[in-house]
């Protein structure tokens, strides 16, 4: 061991994130004072990003298991089974702090990163999706911002052959300096061939696949755990990706895996090497002894800090057989990879780094890995009173026909397409519903005719306005989503981006977010297999509480889905559900008032459920001829688009309930509603359907001809509120010029 | 009848490929990895899309040196039949199988969606399925697709008859605003003179099922197993002209 001279204990700690209780609580675990690598791994290993110190104890609150359940969080991802004997792995992560710094790559290694998690669960990954938040669209600041994420996610997803199925964008002036970029895997893998990041058996080898290490990412993730002050020193702590080392990484990990070699396997993401010896030894109670000597790197004189908190992409480390070690080099270097041998597994749980003869490290794993856990303080914010004491219906009737326009042309509400052409979003030919629908669906060429169905959804503005509600809110559409394509609820990942904890009013939010999710998530009874926090989402102003949720669900037959346009002029439009839609928290209220303000209503949770339950089985039973929820926009908005996605038109009557003013029929907004169009033929066998799950039906016209007219039920007085070109809402919808 | 389907290491439509001829058209097919030199017994070899090394250089640059691609000179002479999907098509520019070359999209993007494309030549092994001016609806994917060949190779393409797809309007006009990409004489796809050798940038591959796609690409690849079934048929020796099929 090197002896180093003691130094002031602030000066030991600069850079490296920890506090001075942190410091003392690493001497009272080694009864020593940590060497300088070890030092280094406790500032990256307990940096909020990788200890999630400040949400652990909160995120008990989640529900995680459920029949379907292989793995809960606790590995690098979670796993349900999907199809006899297969299990989808999936996993969202954020990358936002880097793509606030570098958009286009930041997005990349954010794309790159999550596929690494997957494929360390073993699974070949299938399918990526985005939920992304910018300022405003027309922003100088923002446009640069935008473009760059969507060509780093475009650059890197494109080239190694996942497609990007989904994704979702919306805008607000809060994320303007702070963007968030949370990207989402989905992996399949033989449920009996999952992979563990569970070190075993002392004389195991310990190999390193993957790309050299360089000095790019140092830090990376003590960098994304405090505010953006907009230091050009961040660029070193964003790391470089290469797609195509991916690929590469991705063919040779699952040949790895194939042959059987392979005990645990594990990515170097945030905190690299630390992160990838210290939690594989961790998990399993056991030892490593590493030669940081034998590690490839890019460049010649790198410190043993660097080469161990280097974040260079494209890094997986294999704990392999004793004896089956040329076997797996072997596979490395046919795909042109690194792979070196830089350790074995030892019996008792010690960590032994050496550099050459020296030990720079040797702790126990586990010190590491278990940070300590924080409760801070919550304290309701001041502003809440006030933005819900903003009553909508204060404000004036917007004339409902340019108000629709207003809405449809809404960067949050306009055609998304022009962001998902530039992904590749066919290639593995599964795509069966493809970006542009409630859902995606995709088949499963492995267990015919299973199928998978994917969304994201999160809406910040109503965490915003309420977290508790909020949280509810991005859990119920989701799996209303989910339903729309047929597919039933199964699981759920999420990515929870916030401010400062260390603020009271935002920790508050924090609590009262995943509070929500808890309670939704048991209401449909679908379990958080997995998932990601995001703090310090700051820079000036905070981000609004943004809770992003990936929802997995399952069809029995991929053949009987649905999609949001209309099909056949002629058939039935219905609206199933029901609940009061409300302008507080609304689109209408952003686009034609400015205004996000307003006090938002807990759906009923059970009544929701059920509605899911009965769309999905509706869709599986083929009765209906598409299907879409009444989400961003109301009713109105939602009819726009089933008329424009579909290219037929429509003829609806809305009832007005007493004393209902127009806007808020048109576009107010809720969960508990989801438009069908169906045969006439099949309305009496939906309206049995229905009653079975006590969900209300409405008939409100038909679909046909090439208009869209929307009036009130029954009273002809005043002529229709809509009455629009199809083609006109579309040219809107899709931003176009006027012809 | 034996279908080779090459894998470089950055090929992502090789299993994509793979599935459609042999587990949807029901053709035997087979991956050869990238460092083969020896094709012969192979009936058709196809380049599948992809970023064959990373295309961080111009894409299939690198591919066009690869000891595969080198192979395939020799292949073709012999009467071996070549199709180049996507990246492929890249590679066989870059190779020179195919005359002109690739450059960005004029778009500066890539773009994944549906094209039309027109059928301008039906008589060779990837298209003798094909009726001529039969309009397919197919996908494309990709950020380098936009073919360029100056105007005496434009004439020379002309002459021989290279010009395999064009891309057009569902009606199968072609007209500007169906180019995705800028190419020159929206050239979707070439042959070259024999028509042994054919590129395209749409993926046949990905419009092969109804439940994805559609079925629009099995005409080419229906088009090989008919073609290479009259040849055995036949009893002769490999060669990619003068065999009677439709």
């Amino acid at each position: 061991m090197v002896v180093e001279r003691a130094a002031p204990v602030t000066d030991v700690l600069a850079g490296t994130g920890l506090s001075v209780e942190e410091y003392t609580e690493i001497q009272r675990r080694l009864g020593r004072a940590p060497h300088r690598a070890e030092l280094a791994m406790f500032g990256v290993m307990w940096s909020e990003h990788c200890a999630y110190k400040h949400s652990k104890a909160v995120l008990r609150r989640l529900p995680v298991s459920g029949p379907r359940v292989l793995q809960g969080p606790g590995e690098n991802a979670g796993a349900v089974l999907v199809a006899d004997g297969w299990a989808a792995v999936f996993k969202m992560e954020s990358h936002n702090h880097p793509s606030a710094i570098a958009p286009f790559h930041g997005a990349a290694t954010g794309v790159g990163g999550i596929i690494r998690d997957i494929l360390a669960m073993g699974a070949r990954p299938i399918a990526l999706l985005d939920s992304l938040r910018f300022g405003p669209p027309e922003d100088a600041q923002v446009i640069p911002l935008e473009h760059g994420v969507v060509a780093g996610i475009a650059a890197y997803g494109n080239s190694i052959g996942v497609p990007t199925v989904g994704g979702e964008i919306m805008y607000a002036p809060c994320y303007r300096a702070n963007p968030l970029v949370n990207v989402a895997c989905l992996g399949i893998v033989r449920a009996d061939r999952l992979a563990t990041a569970r070190a075993a058996g002392p004389g195991n080898a310990i190999i390193y696949l993957g790309a050299r290490t360089g000095r790019d990412g140092i830090h990376g993730a003590s960098f994304a755990s405090t505010e953006l002050v907009g230091d050009p020193e961040d660029r070193s702590a964003v790391q470089m990706g290469d797609p195509f080392t991916g690929k590469l990484l991705i063919e040779a990990s699952l040949e790895a895996l194939a042959s059987g070699a392979i005990v645990a396997i594990q990515d170097m993401g945030a905190a690299g090497l630390t992160c990838g010896l210290c939690e594989m030894s961790a998990r399993g109670g056991v030892g490593m002894d590493v030669d940081l000597a034998q590690v490839p790197r890019r460049e010649a004189g790198m410190s043993a800090e660097e080469v161990l908190l280097s974040e260079s992409q494209e890094r997986m480390l294999l704990v392999v057989r004793e004896g089956r070690e040329d076997e797996v080099l072997r596979i490395g270097r046919r795909w042109g990879l690194q792979a070196v041998v830089i350790g074995r597994v030892t019996a008792a749980p010690l960590l032994v780094v050496r550099e050459g003869e020296g030990a720079v490290v040797s702790l126990d794993p586990r010190a590491l890995v278990e940070a300590p856990i924080y409760t801070p303080p919550a304290r309701e914010p001041e502003y809440l009173a006030a933005v819900r004491r903003v009553d909508p219906l204060t404000f004036p009737i917007a004339p409902p026909q340019p108000a629709l326009l207003a809405l449809l042309a809404a960067p949050n509400i306009a055609d998304k397409r022009w962001v998902y052409r530039q992904y590749d979003h066919m290639v593995q030919t599964n795509t069966v519903v493809p970006p542009g629908s409630d859902a995606t669906v995709l088949r499963l060429k492995e267990a015919v005719p299973c199928g998978l169905a994917l969304t994201v959804d999160g809406n910040g503005r109503h965490c915003y306005l309420d977290p508790l509600i909020g949280g509810a809110l991005a859990v119920l559409e989701a799996g209303q989503n989910i339903a729309c394509a047929g597919a039933t609820p199964v699981a759920v990942t999420d990515c929870l981006n916030f401010a400062s904890p260390e603020r009271p009013e935002v920790f508050w939010t924090f609590r009262e977010t995943v509070e929500g999710i808890a309670q939704a998530c048991g209401a449909l009874g679908v379990p958080v297999v997995g998932g990601n926090v995001s703090f310090y989402n700051e820079s000036n102003d905070a981000v609004f509480p943004t809770p992003v949720i990936a929802m997995l669900g399952v069809l029995n037959d991929v053949r009987c889905h649905a999609t949001a346009g209309w099909r056949s002029s002629g058939d039935v439009v219905v609206l199933l559900g029901g609940g009061g839609p409300q302008l507080d928290g609304s689109e209408y209220l952003i686009a034609l008032h400015g205004v996000a303000a307003g006090r938002l209503r807990m759906p009923d949770l059970a009544s929701t459920a059920a509605l899911i339950r009965c769309v999905a089985e509706a869709v599986a039973q083929q009765l209906v001829s598409s299907v879409h929820d009444c989400a961003a926009g109301g009713i109105a908005v939602a009819l726009a688009e089933c008329c424009i996605i579909g290219a037929r038109g429509a003829s609806v009557a809305l009832s007005p309930a007493q004393g209902q003013r127009s806007d808020v029929l048109l576009f107010g907004e809720g969960v508990g509603r989801i438009l069908a169009s169906l045969p006439a033929l099949n309305l009496s066998a939906l309206l049995q359907l229905a009653r079975r799950f006590a969900v209300p039906v409405q008939v409100l016209g038909s679909v046909g001809g090439d208009r869209l007219v929307i009036g009130a039920d029954g009273a002809g007085v005043h002529g229709p509120w809509i009455d629009a070109a199809v083609h006109d809402l579309a040219r809107v919808w899709r931003r176009e010029a006027a012809a | 009848m034996d279908i080779g389907i090459v894998v470089f290491p950055g090929s992502n439509c090789d299993a994509d490929t793979l599935h459609a001829v042999r587990d949807v058209m029901g053709m035997r097919a087979q991956f050869v990895w990238h460092e083969e030199r020896e094709l012969t017994g192979l009936d058709a070899v196809i380049l599948p899309g992809g970023f064959a090394y990373g295309d961080y250089l111009r894409a299939g640059a690198i591919a066009a040196t690869s000891p595969v691609v080198r192979a395939l000179g020799g292949y073709v002479d012999g009467g071996g039949l070549v199709l180049g999907i996507c990246n492929g098509f890249q590679v066989l520019l870059e190779a020179g199988l195919l005359p002109g070359a690739m450059r960005r999209n004029a778009s500066g993007q890539f773009r994944c969606e549906f094209v039309s494309v027109r059928a301008e030549r039906v008589d060779t092994p990837f298209t003798c399925a094909l009726a001529a001016g039969q309009v397919l609806r197919l996908p494309i994917a990709h950020a380098e697709g936009n073919y360029y060949a100056d105007a005496a190779m434009r004439a020379a393409l002309a002459a021989d008859r290279q010009i395999a797809f064009r891309y057009c309007d569902p009606s199968g006009g072609v007209v500007p605003g169906a180019n995705p990409n800028g190419s020159t004489d929206a050239i979707a796809g070439l042959a070259n003179p024999s028509g042994s050798v054919v590129g395209l940038m749409p993926h046949p591959e990905r419009a092969s099922e109804g439940l994805v796609g559609g079925e629009d690409g099995r005409l080419v690849f229906e088009s090989l197993a008919r073609w290479i079934g009259a040849r055995h048929h036949a009893g002769r020796a490999p060669t990619a002209t003068g065999v009677e099929v439709r």
